[in-house]
């Protein structure tokens, strides 16, 4: 049986598609966009986190530290990451979840128990599991068994992925799927590539592949001042996808807020990314009508 | 005893003290409002509570004369007749609907025959910061001098604690339970539709018809009947009397009337009140009247325990609408304009207030009316019609405390109807709550109801459920769980006060496992539910012998066929409640001890109690672990929710099927109205990390900030009980506006309800948080855990957030208002 690194499965999701869902997030992803807003998702491998203000200073993961890694200094509580093995201890100990781990190994059996319990909601409402990341692809083999397990059981599957994988791979999981939640960063290859740490030939290859494919598509869009809000790019991503053959493709916008301030904190992460300008309402509303004139119904929220 | 001759200093009023006295800018009036409506809702939601003297004079003077002549139910009748003959009747500018208990709006008459008011009380409530009550000095004085020297030693309530043994009385005052009937009388009742098709003067036939019946020779009772009977008959004419009465100044008031229009509006009223409720209403409007002289008897005849219900009132309302919308005579706007009338009429009736200690455990001003709109008809038929729909406008534009509403929504009731009510809630008044009734039909057959009845009852005050019109469902008081298992850490001693409360049931120190702990437990709950019941029992009888209600039993079907008291086993069915409060804190703290005292020994038995004990200081490591580190109810996690399932089931088994007086039994009910927060403070710190004084956890919510898996979780936490075994259960959920702000949010909500309604909930309610709340989490963020926000496209917990990210959310919900 495949097993996937999980680091959240957030219950009640409203935002990831139809109805009430149960979404899983899969650990690592292969781009590194600049406003992910789950910093702890890029990183493929078991992680630490450390919440500074809920750390009450008792010390225990000092005393438990096999490595040494924990160490008191003038600032508090830091690990030394060099000598740090993510055995995980300190975390055990840690009476007030200011250390926790990220990523934990679970199988699709231990998942599709967890899926099931939220059954009457999806009866209810239309809802479904959606898979998330991180980059979901990454697990393909993982997701082509837990999506057919979700099918023969009559869930519905989502998968909110950012394109970047093997083409055969994403038509391969396509084939599980019910609707895909396609991400679309940037047009321009060079920016896509400045923003996101990647090019974008791949992703936009997929996306026609997908499309022609016959896949239920839902497009989910950024957007960020200064990064991709502007007319020239939204002018080109509905360019491509009013080219994309099938049925018209519903976009959904998600404009930027910097939520990830926290995580990053977490994680020890210093990134630029205060730089990072939150689109105004009217920015936002400038977007829908760029994309209304191209003929495309573009939505705020997941 | 002091007297108090120096004005005392008397505190500003707090401006929205429990929705009774909003600035004007929030008396937002909807679209639906008319300038009568709104002139009426400015005069009840700024005129302040007063206290009438007006019914203990007439009664002490009448209780004088009279006392000993009579048969206590004639004795009684005669003296609301008394009463009726002689009160002021009022009607306002502007006013529709007419009558009321005092001799003004928001004017709360005393009731010394079950407790007396002593000058001290009357101080306190003219002086206090909250839910006050103004009296003037020489009510006072009037009340000193005529009232209070007369019930000395007579009140029910002396009577009652002169009764009972020392052992209750401690437990009593450790907070281990409270006593409803210690001063008023036992209520919680509402009506079914016989009012809307037989007048009083039908009902007097029938009482007649049953005096006729009686059999002197064979029926040992039948001169109690013919008492009864003969009360039942003089307090119809009471209430002709009174509405006869409205109709006589209704008619003065049209002559001297010099608006066209409002003296036409006078001689309706008049023909209305000619009419109702001698005979049987014919209009709308006479339909509307008719209950509410209904229900001012009934509350004016005693103080009976949540107001008075008119029950599904929509249903009872709707062919009355639909004839005269089809023949014109009614407009959907003056329907709702009665109605809004009626809506106000409730809100000037807040609750008499108590005396003594017991002001503390209810601190509110609402009398808990509560309309039941939506659910099903006797035959399991969809009940929503389109005055359902205007029910549901009018709780959303005219946003007034009483009363009280609660959605009903079955498999039958459709989506459009709980669509509309969600669009409701997410406007974050509170209301309306939303009930179960495929559950609780089946919660009341177990209890022996036919299917016809269960279908027609539903939800009185607060989530009890009972048999509209056939039932004296009686809530005898709430059962501080929590406290029972902190009486148990103690051996029996309440470490509040060192005194003796329960039995010795062992030092848990030398407890070798969980389930010695467990069966300590469980002994301590069954010895203080017993002492419980005792005492109600004794109290039943009390109000049988002494304190009958004549007129409420002309309206609860089969006390006239039965010829005995609404208190006296009337009904058709008889029902006492225990609601036990706590559920979540008590689970948690189970599961605290058997986690980490008795499995993984985390921490000995000596550390936790010694923890608690010092309410957790220098024990933050101590009390981290347990608050993150254990499982707690509300998660979905079976841990937890076995040892949720264990409790309950052993609540069960102390309570349930427990005989009353009346031949019947008693059964529980998960709930804790504001009883929650006077419990926290008469218990120490628990041993699942929450500190002294604070607040237990709610109905069968989890304990504040508990639950930290979303809304799925708790609904799947909840379920696991089983529902129809109790006469009602109660969940809360915080919900952030930001979460519902969408037209498929709100369908997910109402997917959210139908799930939990399908998997076998009971009741559910929704706060919606406002900014203080947010500011309150970031002060004590573990009692929020469970605050979800929805940012677009995402969504996290407010305590996962930065400081910034917060102050963000904070100003972004205050301008998310709906």
């Amino acid at each position: 049986m495949q097993s996937a690194l999980t680091f959240d499965i957030k219950r009640y999701a409203i935002n990831d598609g139809p109805g009430i869902r149960v979404t899983i997030f899969l650990k690592g992803c292969p781009l590194n966009c600049r406003w992910c807003h789950n910093p702890e998702s890029i990183s493929p491998q078991v992680q630490k986190l450390f919440t500074r203000a809920k750390c009450i200073g008792c010390g225990e993961c000092i005393k438990v530290c096999p490595s040494d890694a924990c160490k008191l200094t003038r600032d508090g509580i830091i690990t030394v990451k060099e000598l740090c093995t993510l055995c995980g201890k300190c975390a055990v100990v840690c009476p007030s979840l200011a250390t926790e781990m990220s990523g934990r190994e679970q199988s699709v059996a231990e998942l599709l128990e967890i899926i099931e319990k939220e059954r009457p909601f999806f009866d209810q409402s239309g809802g479904g599991v959606t898979f998330s990341g991180g980059e979901p692809l990454l697990y393909a083999d993982f997701l082509c068994e837990i999506l057919a397990a979700c099918g023969q059981r009559g869930i519905h599957r989502c998968i909110d992925t950012a394109g970047l994988a093997k083409t055969e791979t994403l038509l391969e999981v396509a084939k599980q799927t019910d609707l895909f939640l396609f991400d679309l960063k940037h047009m321009d290859n060079e920016k896509h590539k400045q923003w996101t740490g990647v090019g974008n030939d791949l992703i936009l290859n997929n996306l026609q592949a997908l499309a022609e494919a016959g896949a239920a598509i839902q497009i989910r869009l950024p957007l960020i001042k200064g990064v991709n809000a502007d007319h020239e790019n939204i002018a080109a991503t509905a360019a491509f996808i009013a080219a994309l053959p099938g049925g018209k493709k519903s976009i959904s916008l998600l404009p930027y807020h910097n939520i990830a301030a926290a995580k990053d904190q977490k994680l020890g992460l210093l990134r630029e990314q205060n730089r990072l300008q939150e689109p105004s309402p009217e920015d936002v509303a400038a977007v829908i009508a760029q994309f209304t004139e191209a003929g495309l119904r573009a939505t705020v929220g997941g | 005893m002091e007297t108090i001759d120096q004005p005392t200093k008397v505190p500003e009023r707090k401006e929205k003290a429990e929705g009774n006295f909003y600035p004007e800018k929030q008396n937002t009036s909807g679209p639906g409002m008319n300038e009568r409506i709104q002139r009426l809702r400015k005069q009840t939601v700024e005129t302040e509570p007063s206290l009438s003297i007006e019914r203990a004079l007439h009664e002490t003077a009448f209780y004088k004369e009279n006392y000993g002549k009579y048969s206590i139910p004639v004795l009684r009748a005669l003296n609301f007749l008394d009463h009726c003959k002689k009160k002021t009747i009022y009607i306002g500018a502007d006013e529709l609907i007419v009558g009321e208990r005092g001799p003004q709006p928001k004017a709360v008459p005393t009731f010394p025959e079950l407790t007396c008011h002593s000058i001290e009380d009357f101080h306190v409530l003219n002086t206090r910061d909250q839910q006050r009550y103004t009296i003037s000095q020489e009510d006072i004085d009037t009340y000193e001098r005529e009232v209070i020297p007369y019930w000395q030693g007579r009140t029910v309530r002396e009577r009652i604690f002169g009764h009972v043994p020392p052992e209750w009385q401690t437990a009593y005052e450790a907070g281990l339970f409270t006593e409803f009937m210690e001063q008023r009388a036992p209520g919680h009742t509402a009506l079914d539709g016989q009012i809307y098709r037989k007048g009083l003067l039908d009902f007097k036939t029938q009482i007649a018809e049953e005096i006729a019946k009686l059999d002197y020779l064979n029926d040992p009772e039948a001169t109690d009947k013919f008492e009864e009977l003969k009360a039942m008959d003089i307090s119809c004419d009471a209430v002709i009397l009174f509405a006869e009465r409205h109709a006589e100044l209704a008619e003065r008031m049209a002559e001297k009337e010099s608006n066209q229009q409002r003296a036409a509006e006078l001689r309706e009223i008049a023909r209305v009140c000619h009419k109702v409720p001698a005979q049987k209403p014919d209009t709308f409007w006479e339909a509307i009247q008719m209950y509410w002289f209904v229900h001012l008897g009934t509350i004016t005849e005693l103080n009976g325990w949540d107001a008075m219900n008119p029950g599904h009132f929509d249903q009872h309302l709707a062919p009355f609408y639909t004839a005269e919308i089809a023949t014109g005579t009614l407009s959907r706007e003056q329907a709702k304009e009665l109605l809004c009338c009626f809506w106000i009429k409730v809100n000037n009736h807040p609750a008499p207030p108590k005396v003594g200690i017991t002001a503390r455990e209810s601190g509110t001003y609402n009398d808990f009316t509560n309309l039941n709109i939506g659910g099903i008809t006797s035959d399991g038929k969809d009940g929503v019609s389109e005055v359902s729909y205007i029910m549901l406008e009018i709780v959303e534009e005219l946003h007034i405390l009483q009363p009280g509403n609660a959605v009903h929504i079955s498999k039958v009731t459709p989506d459009r109807f709980l669509e509309a009510a969600c669009k409701v809630i997410r406007q974050g008044h509170g209301y309306p709550s939303v009930f179960n009734p495929d559950i609780y039909t089946v919660e009341l057959m177990r209890q022996g109801k036919s299917l016809k009845d269960a279908r027609e009852g539903g939800c009185s005050g607060c989530i009890e459920v009972g048999a509209f019109g056939k039932e004296a469902f009686i809530l005898t008081g709430y059962l501080n769980v929590p406290k029972i298992l902190e009486v148990t850490l103690n051996n029996g001693f309440d470490p509040l006060t060192g005194k003796k409360v329960g039995i010795a049931t062992g030092d848990p120190r030398e407890f070798q496992s969980y389930e010695e702990l467990y069966q300590a437990f469980v002994n301590q709950l069954n010895y203080i539910v017993d002492l419980k019941i005792r005492v109600s029992n004794y109290i039943d009888r009390m109000f049988a012998k002494y304190a009958p209600a004549p007129f409420l039993s002309v309206v609860i079907e089969d006390c006239i066929s039965k010829g005995r008291d609404y208190y006296d086993a009337g009904p058709r069915y008889n029902t006492n409640y225990i609601q036990c409060t706590g559920l979540g804190t008590v689970t948690d703290s189970l599961s605290t001890l058997k986690k980490h005292v008795f499995e993984q020994q985390t921490f000995s038995m000596e550390h936790v109690l010694d923890a608690v004990a010092n309410n957790f200081e220098g024990e933050e490591f101590l009390r981290q672990t347990i608050i993150n580190k254990t499982p707690f109810f509300g998660n979905d996690n079976d841990y937890a929710d076995a040892i949720a399932l264990q409790v309950y089931a052993d609540l069960l088994t102390a309570i349930d099927g427990k005989p009353n007086t009346k031949g019947e039994s008693f059964h529980l009910n998960m709930l804790s109205t504001t009883c929650h927060i006077y419990f926290g403070k008469m218990l120490g710190a628990t041993p699942n990390g929450r500190f002294a004084g604070k607040s237990i956890s709610d109905g069968t919510s989890p304990s504040h900030g508990a639950d930290t898996h979303g809304p799925s979780a708790v609904v799947r936490s909840l379920t696991k009980l089983d529902h129809t075994m109790s006469g009602g259960t109660l969940l809360n959920q915080r919900f952030l506006p930001s979460l519902l702000k969408r037209e498929e949010d709100i369908k997910k909500l109402a997917a959210l309800i139908r799930s939990y309604f399908t998997m076998g909930g009971h009741h559910i309610q929704f706060n919606i948080v406002d900014t203080a709340t947010l500011k309150a989490a970031q002060k004590t963020p573990e009692d929020y855990k469970d605050l979800l926000v929805r940012m677009a496209g995402y969504s996290d917990y407010f305590n996962d957030m930065n400081e910034d990210l917060q102050q963000e959310v904070i100003e972004r919900t205050e301008n998310e208002a709906f």
